[in-house]
């Protein structure tokens, strides 16, 4: 294990971190925040002496390789956020630590399960900030330090170990042969889709408003500076949300084809159409299930769907209490949870293309029974998977089960009813953010102890780094020598 | 014309002897010296031993003086450089055969920088052959003629045949559409029939109808049974892999079964909607735990003759409809039809088909000209497809005053876009095409010659 180069790129990480609070602490001066402008000031302290200190660590090799690159990201994500917990510990706006920790991770893992009753209160560079770290968490915070930094130039390709560990998807491909010129495509794409939702959602919100809810769309985050949700807003910004909610859980990939002109290859996506097949299914189950409640379908769709992506995508708005709906509707919403987002996207959860391939493999087991010498190869958008990606998907959904299992579990401790329990696991293992019963779209995280927000914020840490690279911190054969 | 053919295996034999037949000085090269001692032997023609891509062979085999070259070697990159080469030499044209699938559109693409006049691929033909047989299962063969206007459908007349027991001249009215038998193999013997023919059972009967009305004539003999949904394919080799490709593209569901593991994989991997099986497909209870007997049809392509004739006449005794073998040694042909297995494919045969046909059009590219030739009943009769220019003879008068050769039919004239079954009403006008049926034996070359003159 390389830890001087893990050190050094924790320093680059954190050095990207302190640039990054420095719009918010000038947002907290020019508004006059004190606290909060001395608690930004504080932090950034803080943070620019650690990464000196860990830049100042000597290297006497260049090289890491796969492990290292895992251990890097699980460790640079716990690192990012303790130290952005700061400004909202300091400020005293969030008094204890530990809350403070869990609204932090929550919002670089695109959670955005809160434990802040009254998110009017704050002081607005803080509510910048808690936005913010959703958008950079979105796209994932090493990729930026790769795609800006000088490590990934001229680099043998190390880099790519970072990030493979950091970004979802079962394949994880390059669209231009250098690296960072495809992460830097990826984030330009990313930055265009954000731009291009600031702007429209600019016809209908304040200039604030609209930043910070674009913010949280396009990491498909799910924090709002309002404290009824996004029920705040509009028809027409909730559907530019639903849009652009659906838009952000897409692969990337998808993106640079038509921008390139392939769009045929683009419109090949098998995961792109499950996604869309599954959400206007669920759609119109939820939507004929909650009629009552509406009275008209226009008004029950538009719901429906704006909720369906909401959880799809793992973004957790809501502009209606789907707490008080149909159990058939929640449960349902429960289950999409799992299900997630397409992979190359800011979404979490399994991820579609796991479960298509998951789909397959069970119905090759099953046609295997019928026809023992049958020999089946599963492809994924019309191409072939080598047999080593298929049982790595499977090895994925069993430990993904398995850590559930133990989440649940660890998490019952607690105290709490079970529902409450298993979705609020469900959610924040998922990226999602509410939950059904106390941690309903309504409600917030303070019902747990602070064991339960700790395991929590783990729980998001693990489902946004699709598990190994925080699993891989906590198993001692990847530290030994 | 001077023809040379690389390879004096079976394929390059195969077109030696279509070609040969014709009236062409052939030339084989062959690196084996056996088999050119063979092929001297049995084949009236030159051999040359040695490699067919190099330049010395090629100039022992005279190949700076020939008209065409036809490289047939398994080879395919030893083909392309044999034709570049050739035509290097200055021999204005050269076919080569690409087995290999990857290759044959980067081929097509780079026919002009190649040189190349034609490319052939057996198994892709053959694959194509089978599929058409499996779309139309009541006809044995179907060939197309004067751009697709016109057909011809070779079908076994069994008993319950409406056909059955009549007389030709009868045939219009026991059926609503124009349909002419231009050819009846019945046993051994081929036979051009005339008006008093009468049809028997087990008559295995060549028609031409308009593309047209041909499926409404099928449905009026009640001949279409279900096309084939459900194909079992034995044998996964290239041929194997284009008929299953070809089969899916229509949503027809295909059991492929490979004895070679790797070979399976490569496989399931190009064919996601394919059922691949690894097994030996000559074990019968196999098969049948494959549930055989509920296919539509059976297609047996394993590199043994004998294994597909038995897999086939297995596939026949457990009900299947359709079971097709790949045959390579015609001389099976017979044994097969006795079998009650009567459409054996032969890669090889279709392809020196498809060369012969070729080298027809080259011969005739000027002046009357045979379009296509097709032949029937195994190559005893053949379809001819003529142009009608200026300087036929008879031009304009009523066929009843015309005396045509015995035993030549003139099946059908096609102007513009109608097809006419000919009466003795009608004439041969400029710029029709008509469809000669002759016996092979007397090598109709020119439409004049099928006239007969003696007074």
């Amino acid at each position: 294990m390389n830890i001087a180069m893990i050190c050094r790129i924790l320093g680059l990480a954190l050095g990207v971190e302190a640039a990054f609070m420095t719009p918010p602490f000038i947002i907290a001066l020019v508004r006059g925040e004190h606290s909060a402008a001395v608690a930004f000031a504080a932090a950034i302290t803080a943070i620019l002496v650690c990464a000196v200190l860990l830049r100042r660590v000597k290297a006497r090799r260049q090289k890491y390789y796969a492990g290292e690159g895992f251990v890097t990201v699980g460790l640079s994500w716990v690192l990012l956020s303790v130290f952005g917990a700061l400004p909202l510990c300091l400020s005293g706006a969030v008094p204890s630590f530990v809350d403070a920790f869990f609204e932090t991770v929550s919002g670089f893992t695109t959670t955005g399960a809160s434990v802040i009753a009254d998110v009017e209160a704050l002081p607005m560079s803080l509510l910048y900030w808690r936005s913010f770290t959703i958008w950079l968490g979105g796209m994932g915070v090493l990729v930026f330090v790769l795609a800006v930094s000088p490590i990934a130039n001229g680099d043998s390709g190390d880099a790519l170990h970072l990030l493979r560990a950091e970004s979802p998807g079962v394949n994880v491909g390059k669209l231009v042969p250098r690296m960072r010129r495809s992460t830097t495509i990826l984030y330009l794409i990313y930055i265009g889709l954000t731009v291009l939702m600031f702007v429209l959602l600019l016809f209908d919100m304040p200039c604030f408003d609209a930043l910070t809810t674009a913010f949280a769309t396009a990491g498909t985050g799910g924090f709002s500076i309002r404290n009824i949700g996004m029920s705040a807003y509009s028809p027409y910004s909730q559907t530019v949300m639903t849009v652009f909610m659906v838009l952000f859980s897409m692969n990337f990939t998808i993106y640079y084809l038509v921008l390139i002109g392939k769009l045929r290859q683009a419109l090949r996506s098998e995961e792109m159409w499950v996604f869309l097949g599954i959400l206007a299914v669920a759609s119109l189950f939820v939507a004929v299930n909650i009629l009552p409640i509406f009275g008209s379908f226009g008004e029950a769709f538009r719901h429906a769907i704006f909720t369906a992506a909401s959880i799809m995508s793992t973004s957790g708005f809501s502009i209606s209490d789907f707490n008080l709906w149909p159990w058939a509707s929640k449960t349902l919403l429960l289950m999409l949870m799992f299900i997630g987002a397409c992979a190359g996207s800011t979404g979490g959860g399994i991820k579609i293309v796991r479960v298509i391939i998951g789909a397959k493999l069970a119905r090759r087991g099953v046609q295997r029974a019928i026809h023992p010498q049958q020999i089946k190869c599963i492809h994924a958008d019309g191409e072939p998977l080598d047999e080593d990606t298929c049982s790595s998907v499977s090895a994925f959904l069993l430990v993904y089960a398995l850590l559930f299992a133990a989440l649940v579990l660890l998490l019952a401790l607690d105290g709490l009813d079970f529902i409450t329990t298993f979705s609020a696991a469900a959610s924040c293992f998922n990226n999602i953010g509410p939950g059904l019963e106390l941690v309903g779209p309504m409600s917030n995280y303070m019902c747990f102890s602070s064991f339960g927000k700790l395991l929590l914020s783990f729980a998001m840490l693990f489902g946004r780094l699709e598990l190994y690279p925080m699993l891989l911190l906590f198993i001692p054969a990847a530290w030994r020598k | 014309m001077k023809i040379v053919i690389v390879g004096g295996g079976k394929v390059g034999f195969a077109i030696a002897q279509e070609v040969s037949a014709e009236g062409h000085d052939v030339t084989i090269i062959d690196s084996s010296r056996t088999v050119c001692e063979r092929l001297s032997l049995a084949l009236d023609g030159m051999t040359v031993q040695g490699n067919g891509a190099s330049l010395d062979v090629q100039r022992a085999a005279l190949v700076p003086e020939s008209d065409l070259l036809i490289a047939a070697s398994p080879n395919d990159e030893a083909n392309i450089l044999a034709c570049m080469l050739a035509r290097k030499l200055g021999c204005p044209n050269t076919i080569a055969r690409i087995r290999s699938r990857a290759y044959l559109d980067g081929v097509q693409l780079l026919r002009e920088e190649l040189g190349l006049s034609m490319a052939v691929t057996p198994d892709l033909y053959a694959a194509r052959e089978i599929f058409r047989q499996l779309q139309l299962p009541a006809f044995l063969r179907r060939e197309s003629f004067a751009k697709s206007r016109a057909e011809i459908v070779a079908m076994e007349v069994d008993a319950n045949n409406k056909l059955c027991g009549k007389k030709l001249m009868e045939l219009p009215r026991v059926l609503r559409h124009r349909v002419l038998v231009c050819a009846v193999r019945r046993g051994d013997e081929a036979i051009i029939p005339d008006g008093s023919f009468a049809i028997r059972a087990g008559d295995e009967v060549y028609l031409t109808a308009p593309a047209a009305t041909l499926s409404r004539t099928v449905d009026e003999l009640g001949l279409r049974k279900k096309h084939a949904r459900n194909v079992m394919i034995i044998g996964g080799g290239r041929l194997g892999e284009a008929l299953a490709e070809l089969l899916c593209e229509t949503g027809v569901r295909v059991k492929l079964i490979e004895q070679n593991a790797e070979r399976c994989r490569a496989l399931a991997e190009r064919l996601p909607d394919v059922s691949v099986l690894c097994a030996d497909g000559s074990r019968q209870d196999f098969l049948f735990s494959e549930n055989i007997s509920q296919m539509d049809a059976v297609v047996a392509l394993t590199s043994l003759d004998e294994e597909n004739v038995f897999i086939c006449m297995y596939a026949r005794m457990q009900g299947v409809p359709q079971a097709i073998p790949k045959v390579n040694r015609t001389e099976y042909g017979a044994v097969c039809q006795n079998c009650g297995i009567r459409s054996a494919v032969s890669p090889k045969d279709i392809c020196a088909q498809e060369i012969t046909r070729y080298v027809r059009a080259m011969e005739s590219t000027d002046a009357e000209s045979v379009l296509s030739v097709y032949s029937l009943l195994g190559g005893r009769v053949e379809a001819l497809e003529f142009l009608v220019t200026a300087d036929v003879p008879h031009l304009g008068e009523s066929l009843a005053s015309v005396r045509l050769q015995p035993g030549i039919l003139l099946a059908c004239i096609s102007r513009g876009a109608k097809v006419l079954f000919p009466g003795g009403g009608d004439s041969l006008q400029t710029g029709d095409t008509v469809i000669v049926i002759a016996p092979r034996e007397r090598h109709i070359a020119e439409l004049r010659q099928i006239f007969d003159e003696r007074g």
